[in-house]
């Protein structure tokens, strides 16, 4: 507002009327268009979504025109309001542009993401229905009940286990792929898991962990149980065994994620110059010398950012335990619990508190990746 | 600069203008036209089902949601076709195995499917708080409604929303549950004979054991809703080691599941369950087999396992070549306790609307005549809660059996983990359940985390 005061009009005249419309016309008249022209403007493309919502045209009609006006209103709207900018005094429209392009984005990551966090927030005050206000009930739920401590205890089996096996052996597929002929045929086999939902791994690893039972005539058609049997083992019911099916569960993590690890970290080494691993051999250094001197060192960044995200993925771990066990049998973890305490259990009050909880988990790890990246960032 | 100014004036000018037009502008009432039938006589159930027969609403789409998958969702189609194809309204009915985790999320979301078919009133109460159920008495004639359901069901149907009691659903299909089925023919050819006493049963079990089979098949798997079946074998048991009484306050929360009671009857349960040489697979298989799967080895030759209690919709699983009566037949759980006679548990499917649409009406409308599942009924595995559905539709000595048995029930109680809260009755209470048949938990800590998850 200062700025559009700063910026006085030439006056017309000296009658008190002349300056009223010449305020009118120049400060208060271009703020309130301002605000309220690309306020209209959305106004009437909403209004086009609630007319196409309630008009009986055919779906592909609808789907059609939905896309058009959606694509056609954003341009719309950044061109009206960017014109309306463009029209501003000089200082004032500098100042304003960015925002035009920023905006939206800022906007509608605010409704998407910053909103929901704080609803959650209040509603882990409140109770199951959210009506009243409970205090720290729910926190104490999620910190104390066996049910919490048993899924945080799964959730550091999969954070320690799975990240440092994806992690390891990505590495070290990275490292001796990268010494042989077949190299892209070897990534490719270990990459193509990543290619596979984590619930459709689910459902292939169910069959391999199948177990029928013993029994009159009962035959295993599990691959994990057939390997047994013919070792001459008796079969196992394997997702029903703690706290051993948390370590089968994380398995199916690493066979997703190792392929991830792998071609990340792959592209670091090839970054790795030769005349320092030359000069590093030419003083006598020995290969692993070589690889925990060298390498591993030059490519830190790269291995710190690969297992953040690791880690970020095995605290959000959801998907397989969903799909494998339902979080039965001592399997449960947090983002499990999460679900049935918002939708099977309908208590959005604990269900919040816990979405807090891993929120409040992730958060460091995610400020160390995007510190990590910032500062990769600046050695380009 | 001079033109500048000219423009921003006469923009905001005419801002103001139509601002200021706007607020004049009256807002014109958008509502709709009554649903006519001025020249339809309405029928008993109410007006909206004479004018579906008479053809208004062709080419409307009702949407429905619902937990039955598979057979059972053909069984039904099957059932409403006759009226989609008389009224042209189109039934779409979408069965889902994860219903129980998420229909919530549907309702809260706004996508709400217009009638839903509730296995579990406990979490239909959930909606009924929420506010989204719609009152029966307003969408059927509440003369009809008295009319053509018995005062229990109607009890069971009405529940508390934010405007005080509601009619919240109307009863669909119910079913007994106190029921051992075993596959006749083999049974009889064995010399075997249907135990009238627990002891008798337990006799039972121990000579096919002897005789180098497995008595028992069990399963508790169910996608997101495992454990269920156990939960139902525990409540069965528990009316007959504890009593109506002791089964009320217990399903209330008085009574609390690690209580002598509750422990008394998992031990009866143990004594099958856990013994590796009674069960199917043994105990470790248990969680792992469908609740569907399990009773299909009675129907190998010979049979590899001979009873699987269950409610009497379990003879949809069967092979289709399955003769009721011939192959397979079943018994009456038989009682524990003299002093508790021949108790019943049963449990049964509501139906909620969540949009009030005149199409919407006339197909609930019509759910609340028994002529709506008659096909159901005819094909097997439903029981009608519906006063005028005829006991003739039962053409199956099995289901007419089982439709009889109820009927002479001396004591009937509703499915306990469906009255419980949702957290216990669609939550804790089956997962504590597994994993204490899996084994990953004792007993005590299965029953004491129970205990500890029930709301406050």
């Amino acid at each position: 507002m200062s700025v559009a005061q700063a910026n006085k009009p030439t006056p017309t005249g000296n009658s008190a009327i002349g300056k009223i419309i010449s305020w009118f016309g120049t400060t208060l008249g271009q703020v309130l268009v301002s605000i309220f022209v690309p306020a209209f403007t959305f106004v009437v493309l909403w209004q086009g979504y609630m007319f196409l919502q309630r008009a009986n045209a055919p779906q592909i009609v609808q789907v059609i025109v939905a896309i058009v006006w959606g694509v056609g209103g954003v341009a719309l709207l950044y061109l009206v309001t960017n014109w309306l900018v463009m029209k501003l005094p000089k200082r004032l429209s500098r100042v304003l542009q960015p925002f035009v392009f920023v905006g939206p984005a800022v906007a509608i990551m605010a409704w998407f993401l910053a909103i929901p966090v704080l609803r959650s927030l209040v509603a882990s005050f409140r109770n199951n229905l959210g009506t009243e206000w409970v205090g720290l009930e729910n926190y104490k739920y999620a910190f104390t009940d066996p049910r919490m401590l048993e899924t945080f205890r799964n959730n550091l089996l999969w954070l320690v286990f799975g990240t440092a096996f994806s992690v390891g052996l990505g590495l070290l597929i990275a490292t001796l792929a990268d010494r042989t002929k077949a190299e892209v045929l070897y990534k490719s086999i270990i990459f193509t898991p990543m290619a596979i939902s984590f619930v459709g791994a689910g459902v292939i690893w169910k069959f391999i962990y199948t177990y029928k039972g013993t029994g009159v005539g009962i035959q295993e058609i599990g691959l994990l149980n057939a390997v047994v049997t013919g070792l001459g083992g008796t079969p196992q019911p394997w997702l029903n065994l703690p706290p051993w099916n948390n370590f089968f569960l994380i398995i199916i993590m690493i066979w997703l994620q190792t392929g991830y690890a792998m071609v990340i970290l792959s592209s670091a080494i090839k970054g790795v110059p030769s005349e320092l691993l030359e000069a590093a051999r030419i003083d006598g250094a020995n290969e692993t010398r070589a690889f925990f001197s060298i390498v591993v060192p030059y490519i830190k960044g790269t291995l710190l950012t690969v297992t953040t995200t690791i880690v970020i993925f095995s605290l959000k771990t959801f998907d397989i335990v969903r799909v494998m066990t339902g979080g039965n049998n001592g399997t449960n973890v947090i983002a499990n619990e999460f679900y049935l305490q918002s939708f099977t259990y309908t208590d959005a009050g604990k269900a919040s508190a816990i979405a807090i909880v891993l929120l409040l988990l992730v958060t460091p790890v995610i400020i160390n990746n995007v510190r990590q990246f910032n500062q990769s960032r600046r050695g380009f | 600069m001079q033109k500048k100014r000219v423009f921003w004036s006469a923009l905001a000018i005419m801002l103001i203008a139509a601002m200021v037009l706007g607020a004049c502008q009256t807002t014109t009432p958008t509502a709709e036209e009554p649903t006519g039938g001025e020249n339809v006589a309405a029928l008993p159930q109410g007006q909206e089902l004479a004018n579906a027969y008479a053809g208004m609403y062709t080419g409307k789409v009702v949407t429905m949601a619902g937990p039955f998958t598979d057979q059972d969702e053909v069984v039904f189609n099957d059932s409403i076709k006759g009226f989609e194809e008389k009224t042209g309204i189109d039934i779409q009915y979408t069965g889902s195995k994860e219903f129980e985790a998420n229909i919530n999320i549907r309702l809260d979301g706004g996508d709400r499917p217009d009638i839903v078919d509730y296995p579990q009133p406990g979490l239909l109460r959930y909606a009924v708080e929420k506010g989204y159920a719609i009152d029966m008495n307003t969408l059927i004639n509440p003369d009809w409604i008295k009319q053509n359901y018995s005062q229990a069901w109607q009890d069971l149907g009405t529940m508390t929303g934010p405007n005080g009691d509601i009619v919240a659903g109307i009863w669909a299909r119910a079913n007994g549950k106190s029921f051992v089925f075993y596959p006749k023919k083999a049974f009889d050819e064995a010399g075997y004979k249907v135990p009238e006493t627990w002891d008798e049963m337990m006799a039972l079990t121990e000579q096919i054991a002897a005789d180098g089979d497995t008595p028992w098949c069990i399963g508790i798997e169910s996608g997101a809703a495992t454990g269920w079946t156990m939960t139902d074998w525990l409540e069965d048991v528990m009316l007959r080691v504890a009593g109506p009484e002791a089964y009320d306050k217990w399903v209330a929360g008085e009574l609390k599941f690690d209580s002598p009671e509750v422990n008394e009857a998992l031990d009866y349960i143990e004594a099958i369950w856990f013994n590796d040489a009674y069960v199917y697979g043994g105990r470790a298989a248990i969680p792992t087999i469908n609740f569907g799967d399990a009773p299909k080895p009675m129907f190998e030759n010979p049979p590899k396992c001979w009873f699987n209690r269950q409610g009497n919709f379990v003879t949809t699983f069967f092979p289709e070549e399955a003769v009721a009566g011939v192959d397979y037949s079943f018994f009456y759980l038989p009682p524990i306790k003299e002093e508790w006679g021949k108790p019943v548990l049963g449990a049964g499917d509501i139906y909620a609307v969540f949009n009030d649409r005149p199409e919407v009406r006339a197909v609930i409308q019509y759910f609340s005549t028994g002529e709506s599942l008659k096909v159901w009924v005819e094909q097997g595995g439903a029981i009608l809660t519906h006063n005028d559905a005829s006991l003739d539709w039962y053409v199956d000595p099995v289901t007419r059996g089982v439709a009889e048995t109820i009927r002479n029930a001396t004591t009937f109680r509703f499915d306990g983990s469906d009255m419980m809260p949702a957290a216990v009755g669609a939550g804790t209470f089956w997962k504590y359940m597994t994993d204490y048949v899996s084994g990953s938990i004792t007993r005590q800590e299965a029953l004491q985390q129970i205990d500890a998850s029930w709301p406050k």
